[in-house]
């Protein structure tokens, strides 16, 4: 985390650009933005925003996005005044309009920051009311998370309302702005858990009817829940990563390990916090309506995709599946409930190998249910070869067949997967062997107890640059001799002379 | 008399060696006529498949595959699409199952025909290869109908197959069965009995079921040596569990052992082809209920079928995207070939062409 004076700095240097992006905008009059993949995250190129999916950006680009997305909606209401309706799916920042607010819990922001917050709170109701009254259709509400709009349109596309409603819309529109402000004096960010998975419905329920609306009985219960999200976030901070809100809000496939710790640890988090407020509130503000059950459906998605990427640590995905559940959402198939029929086989190898190699042998090993029931352990490096002998002569296991070997870069380490499979006993078993880094790529070779991992360990090798220590003919197999540099390696660059 | 001294000769096999069925090198130490070692070269087909697939999506992965084992595309398709599917847990409908299980068992007839003819051209043959390429040329007309290819089809999708069956296509299947059967015993009129062929094939390239094993051969080359193992019908996938079929092995484990084992399976698939087309649904969907964008849930993923070739295998290692993160093919070809220095050791330089072709090997798919 950045230091507030930092932040501050950061936040005006993104005013400052969002400002020149509009006049650029202006000039150009275009919504095509230039390719910014390459960008360094520090985003002080506004183009990077538009690029970027919101979940994305740094906090700086956040911020700038803000302001870029107020700057916008006033562009496009004038455009609509023209009559001219401006597609809402194409311009992602804009959508995120009240997500940008929602974004960045108030306990982060410097008092400079809320200030600017709550004034573009109301600059953004001046410039929706104003949008609305070209009847057009307004941007945010045929968004998916519409739910992460706190405006009242949530409920309904506006284009679909009838002008009492309108003006109802308008006038919750401003009273919710007002809420919010006042929330964020409170200290309590109330929308900000609205980005993720399990909590959506939280946030959504108070989008859903405005605060003006409640009887006694539901303020207290939002508030409740405000405060009780606010204390899963913090409960999810501790786990140790710096902004939990953002990282939920990235697709899961997209964060690091530590990121989807967080991002597991928060959604626990969360689904507590919501039981709690559950207990605490009467009004049953937490079902959302209408179309709010697409952002529903998302939300639900998101948490599914959780609990998928937690299957490898057991616990944790089933604290998932939990908090999935309790989100209301029907992802029940995320843990299954029976042992795996291949649990005996996995008992027998993991058993085996404690007793014969020793029990620090095997780091891990599960049962991977999506891949036929496949028995997998994780082999410590030191002791593959070992394993390997027992695998093949231990008359119990007689793996005698190497189904398929293969190397993968994951980034942050090398792994090398083997495939065995026992033609006599009939069971298969994976097992992966990790290098510590990227740098240090050595892993036993098991071409002499199997010749046919001779040629997938020089295929492994040349793709990857795994090495294979005590390999019979460790040389490159399907690239020539001279290649440079292991194609599949996730940071390869293809050697040219002439550069 | 003087001693007589002798030198090993080097001598260069390909790549553009005929009967290398494709860009296979192979540098070659001999000693009179004898091969003291060799040293296969492979890759001047590599494409980069794996790695382009990590820039593809799923249904984009298909015709890459196509390019693969050309000579059996169909399976391609199936082993990529089949892995897929088993990562997301999806239900194929009744009738897609069917046009897979037809497509993919009169495509291993057809790679087999290709073994067939080309083995036998090798060898110094020429009829049977035309016999042979005529037939096939049935089967790649029933393929161009569904796909409008003839090798390369891009035909499987994730969830089933990209067209329906033309109308009287399944009856014509049926009919061309019928006539295969009988036209078999031609093809072992025409060669089976051949003196000079028998020679050529008995007792050459053999090698021994634990060497077999521990090469990790798959396929007829593994079933030549006595191991029933068939993946069809011993880790049945699709709807292989339905139908009646052999799995033929042999216990010679020489080139004519694969021999009659690649014309029996041709039986075989005759046989499972024939009770499709009776089962054959008459209608229903031949494409599931996908999502649009394939995204598998993260994880890893291994699938295996029986290609022609032996065990031909899809792996996916999937952050949770519609682009897999890694795929990797077990691809039989590679491995089978990975055997053919320790066969042709000691071996008369003559049989290299016998035994190689034996193998059954497609450049494309082991160079992927």
């Amino acid at each position: 985390m950045s230091t507030p004076e930092e932040k501050a700095t950061a936040a005006a240097k993104a005013k400052e650009e969002a400002m020149r992006k509009l006049k650029e905008r202006k000039a150009a009059a275009a919504g095509g933005t230039k390719p910014s993949a390459s960008e360094p995250p520090a985003a002080t190129v506004p183009e990077a925003q538009a690029e970027k999916p919101f979940s994305e950006m740094t906090p700086e680009e956040k911020a700038a996005a803000k302001a870029k997305a107020i700057a916008e909606a006033k562009a496009k209401a004038a455009a609509k005044k023209s009559g001219a309706e401006v597609p809402a799916a194409s311009e992602p920042p804009a959508a995120t309009v009240p997500e940008a607010q929602a974004e960045k819990p108030i306990s982060e922001m410097t008092p400079e920051e809320k200030a600017a917050a709550k004034a573009k709170a109301i600059a953004e109701a001046k410039a929706k009311a104003a949008a609305k009254k070209s009847g057009a259709e307004v941007p945010a509400a045929s968004e998916p998370p519409a739910a992460t709009v706190p405006e009242a349109q949530a409920e309904k596309p506006f284009s679909e309302m009838t002008p009492e409603e309108k003006a109802a819309a308008k006038a919750k529109a401003i009273a919710e702005a007002k809420a919010k402000a006042a929330a964020k004096k409170s200290g309590a960010e109330v929308p900000a858990a609205a980005s993720e998975p399990p909590a959506a419905t939280v946030p959504e329920a108070q989008a859903e009817k405005p605060i003006s609306e409640m009887t006694p009985e539901e303020k207290a219960a939002a508030k409740a829940k405000a405060i009780a999200e606010a204390k899963a976030k913090a409960a999810a901070k501790k786990s140790g990563e710096a902004a939990p809100a953002p990282a939920a809000e990235k697709p899961i496939s997209e964060m690091t390990p530590e990121e989807k710790a967080a991002a597991k640890a928060a959604a626990v988090a969360a689904a507590k916090a919501k039981a709690a407020a559950k207990a605490k509130g009467g009004a049953d503000t937490a079902e959302p309506a209408g179309d709010d059950d697409k952002a529903k459906a998302i939300a639900a998605a998101k948490a599914k995709a959780a609990a998928v990427a937690a299957a490898k640590a057991k616990a944790a995905a089933a604290g998932a599946a939990k908090a999935t559940g309790g989100a209301g959402a029907g992802a029940t198939d995320a843990a299954p409930s029976t042992p795996s029929p291949k649990q005996p086989v996995l008992d027998l190898i993991v058993k085996t190998i404690t007793e014969k190699v020793g029990a620090d042998a095997i780091e891990e090993s599960y049962i991977r249910a999506n891949s036929k029931d496949m028995p997998t352990i994780v082999v410590k490096r030191e002791k593959w070869l070992d394993v390997a002998t027992l695998l093949k002569n231990d008359p119990e296991l007689d793996f005698n067949y190497v189904s398929n070997l293969l190397g993968i870069d994951y980034k942050t380490h090398m792994e090398s997967v083997t495939y065995l499979h026992s033609l006599t006993k009939r069971h298969s078993l994976s097992v992966r062997v990790k290098t510590p880094d990227r740098e240090d790529t050595k892993v036993p070779s098991i071409a002499n107890l199997w010749r046919t991992a001779d040629w997938h360990e020089r295929e492994s090798y040349d793709l990857l640059g795994i090495v294979y220590e005590g390999h019979p003919d460790p040389r490159r197999i399907l690239l020539t001799d001279d290649w440079v540099g292991h194609p599949l390696r996730k940071d390869y660059v293809q050697f040219d002379e002439e550069v | 008399m003087g001693t007589v001294t002798t030198e090993e000769m080097m001598l260069n096999m390909g790549p553009q060696h005929p009967s290398t069925h494709g860009v296979l090198r192979l540098i070659v130490t001999l000693d009179g006529e004898t091969i003291k070692k060799v040293d296969p070269v492979i890759g001047y087909l590599h494409r980069g498949t794996e790695k382009l697939a990590e820039d593809l999506n799923y249904t984009q992965i298909i015709p890459y595959t196509d390019r693969m084992d050309y000579l059996a595309a169909m399976l391609g398709n199936y082993n990529v699409v089949h892995c897929v599917e088993t990562a997301l847990g999806l239900e194929i409908p009744e009738r897609a199952e069917y046009i897979r299980i037809i497509t993919m068992e009169l495509q291993r007839i057809a790679s087999h025909l290709v073994w067939w003819g080309t083995f036998l051209m090798d060898i110094g043959a020429t009829t049977p290869f035309l016999v042979a390429f005529r037939d096939r040329e049935t089967i790649l007309n029933f393929f161009n109908e569904l796909s409008g290819a003839r090798l390369t089809y891009n035909y499987m999708r994730v969830g089933g197959v990209k067209w329906d069956v033309p109308p009287g296509w399944v009856e014509r299947v049926g009919e061309f069965v019928q006539y295969m059967k009988k036209e078999l015993s031609n093809y072992h009129q025409l060669v089976s009995g051949n003196e000079i062929f028998l020679k050529r094939v008995i007792g050459v390239g053999t090698y021994t079921k634990e060497q077999a094993i521990n090469y990790g051969l798959t396929g007829v080359m593994l079933r030549c040596t006595g191991v029933k193992w068939d993946l069809r019908r011993d880790e049945p996938y699709s709807i292989y569990d339905r139908f009646e079929f052999d799995v033929p092995t042999a216990t010679e484990a020489d080139c004519h052992s694969r021999y009659r084992l690649r014309l029996e399976e041709i039986v075989q698939s005759l046989r499972i082809v024939e009770q499709a087309v009776a089962q054959f649904p008459k209608d229903g969907d031949f494409m599931a209920k996908v999502p649009r964008v394939i995204r598998p849930p993260a994880g890893e993923c291994y699938t295996r079928i029986e290609s022609s070739k032996g065990e031909l295998g899809t792996y996916i290692y999937s952050e949770g995207k519609d682009k897999p993160y890694r795929l990797k093919f077990r691809r039989p070809s590679f491995v089978n070939l990975s055997i053919l220095p320790e066969l042709l050791q000691g071996e008369n330089m003559a049989n290299t062409v016998a035994i190689l072709g034996s193998i059954d090997i497609v450049l494309g798919e082991v160079d992927a």
